[in-house]
């Protein structure tokens, strides 16, 4: 067993640059690497970095996320990914052949899609696409939030934690890496899905989580 | 200052202060991160008789569009008094001292913040006092590094301040309500704890240069006291969180 990881707040030295790199959330001064972030220290090869435990969702370059449309324009349509940035989804980036102006035919206000992120810039201005194998509006189903950063606790360790729960609620579940979960299935097995995933949120990085999750999970079949 | 002295009020006397401390004592201080459920971040201080939570949203999109900065984030932060927060009521809303200070406890937060990490965005930091005793800004302004912190916004700092002053010719730390009221000068300081890098220096009353040098010094130990506790009380919050079971 892995020894708890130590937790670093902004300001405190979590390492010497001697010995390592300053990786993310973290810069150096002086010789020694200081974290930027509250989170939990990780050294990984000799870079130094900071997992965070608490913050919005930063977008990156091949995240599958679920998101809302937002607005719609002749070409494009805005998309609401729950970072601060609203992301733009243009017609070439769909799966359908949208004449101009016909936008909303496909995709209204109010819609929920599994999308791409295809782009990040300098200046934060999100390009999603559709255009790829398993990426598809979302029909029917509800939607969760949960803080993005428990994304992979959700997931769990190649996928073990979201198997397992759609395992035992026969229910379809979707996590978008921005923290929305869609789940589809009968009214008993997704009310026990979002039970399941609410204790997750709450206890991601204790020890023996999902021992837990399954006990849950068996409770009242 | 400017409230002229009762007679019968003795601020210094046998090297101690109105309220028993030492000239160098700070008062009690109590800080709690974590405290509301939908703010992104936030923290709770009690410094002598202040009473301030301190809450965190964003980074979020920075709205109206014309107020973003395609650069880096701006820092908007709000400083607020409850009509209740002091002996007379306080009539509710902004007024010019409270606008001056979200103004500069903005513009410190802003120093210590890696804004250029979020262009366009806002970082929304509310500071409520609910109950005042002098050197609100210093205790709003640390609740709101902690807040900061909590709510995991990049920074190179945690931001803390802390007041000196000066009554009956003596040079004090941290001015409690007559002190304030009766006192010669007042002089809140927010440091950069890393590098003492002064990120607001404001000043009431009169010192001389020797006395303002003292006094800054002195305000700058007190700023170190305060940010070892701002740092327990998240590690405090987050150990918590980590050992759920």
């Amino acid at each position: 067993m892995e020894e708890q990881p130590k937790i670093a707040i902004p300001s405190m030295v979590v390492g010497d640059a001697k010995r390592f790199r300053p990786g993310r959330g973290t810069f150096e001064k002086g010789g020694k690497i200081y974290s930027t972030r509250l989170g939990l220290i990780n050294k990984q090869a000799n870079f130094i970095n900071i997992v965070p435990l608490s913050g919005v969702y930063d977008p990156i370059p091949g995240d599958t996320i679920i998101g809302i449309i937002e607005d719609i324009s002749q070409t494009n349509w805005l998309v609401n990914i729950n970072a601060p940035y609203p992301a733009v989804l243009h017609v070439n980036e769909v799966p359908w052949h949208v004449e101009l102006g016909e936008t909303s035919k496909y995709l209204k206000y109010a819609d929920a899609i599994l999308a791409k992120i295809l782009l990040v810039d300098e200046t934060k201005k999100i390009i999603l696409t559709m255009k790829e194998r398993g990426l598809h509006k979302l029909n029917g189903g509800q939607i969760i939030e949960i803080q993005p950063i428990k994304v992979p606790r959700v997931i769990g360790k190649k996928g073990t934690m979201i198997s397992m729960i759609k395992k035992y609620t026969g229910c379809r579940i979707i996590v978008g890496q921005n923290g929305r979960i869609w789940i589809d299935g009968n009214t008993d097995g997704v009310e026990k899905a979002t039970r399941a995933i609410r204790k997750i949120e709450a206890e991601a990085h204790t020890k023996g989580l999902t021992i837990r999750i399954e006990k849950l999970l068996k409770n009242r079949r | 200052m400017g409230m002229k002295k009762p007679e019968d009020v003795i601020l210094f006397k046998n090297n101690k202060r109105i309220d028993g401390r030492k000239p160098d004592e700070l008062r009690p201080i109590k800080i709690e991160a974590g405290v509301l459920y939908r703010a992104d971040g936030s923290a709770y201080v009690e410094w002598g008789g202040n009473k301030i939570l301190a809450a965190v949203y964003g980074p979020r999109e920075a709205l109206p569009k014309h107020i973003q900065d395609p650069r880096k984030a701006i820092v908007n932060a709000r400083y607020n008094m409850a009509a209740f927060s002091v002996e007379d009521r306080k009539r509710p809303g902004p007024d010019r001292r409270s606008i001056e200070i979200s103004k500069v406890i903005s513009e410190a937060l802003e120093r210590v913040i890696l804004t250029e990490q979020f262009p366009r965005a806002s970082i929304d930091v509310n500071i409520e006092v609910l109950d005042a005793d002098a050197g609100t800004r210093c205790a709003g302004l640390t609740a709101a590094g902690v807040a900061l912190a909590d709510a995991g916004i990049p920074m190179r700092d945690i931001p803390v301040a802390c007041a000196a002053g000066k009554v009956e010719g003596k040079v004090i730390l941290d001015l409690c309500k007559e002190e304030d009221n009766y006192g010669d000068a007042d002089m809140p300081v927010a440091i950069a704890p890393l590098t003492d890098e002064i990120l607001l220096l404001q000043m009431d009353g009169h010192l001389t240069y020797e006395e303002f040098e003292k006094a800054l010094d002195l305000a700058i130990k007190g700023c170190h006291i305060v940010s070892e506790l701002q740092k327990k009380a998240l590690l405090k919050k987050y150990e918590r969180v980590l050992e759920v079971e």
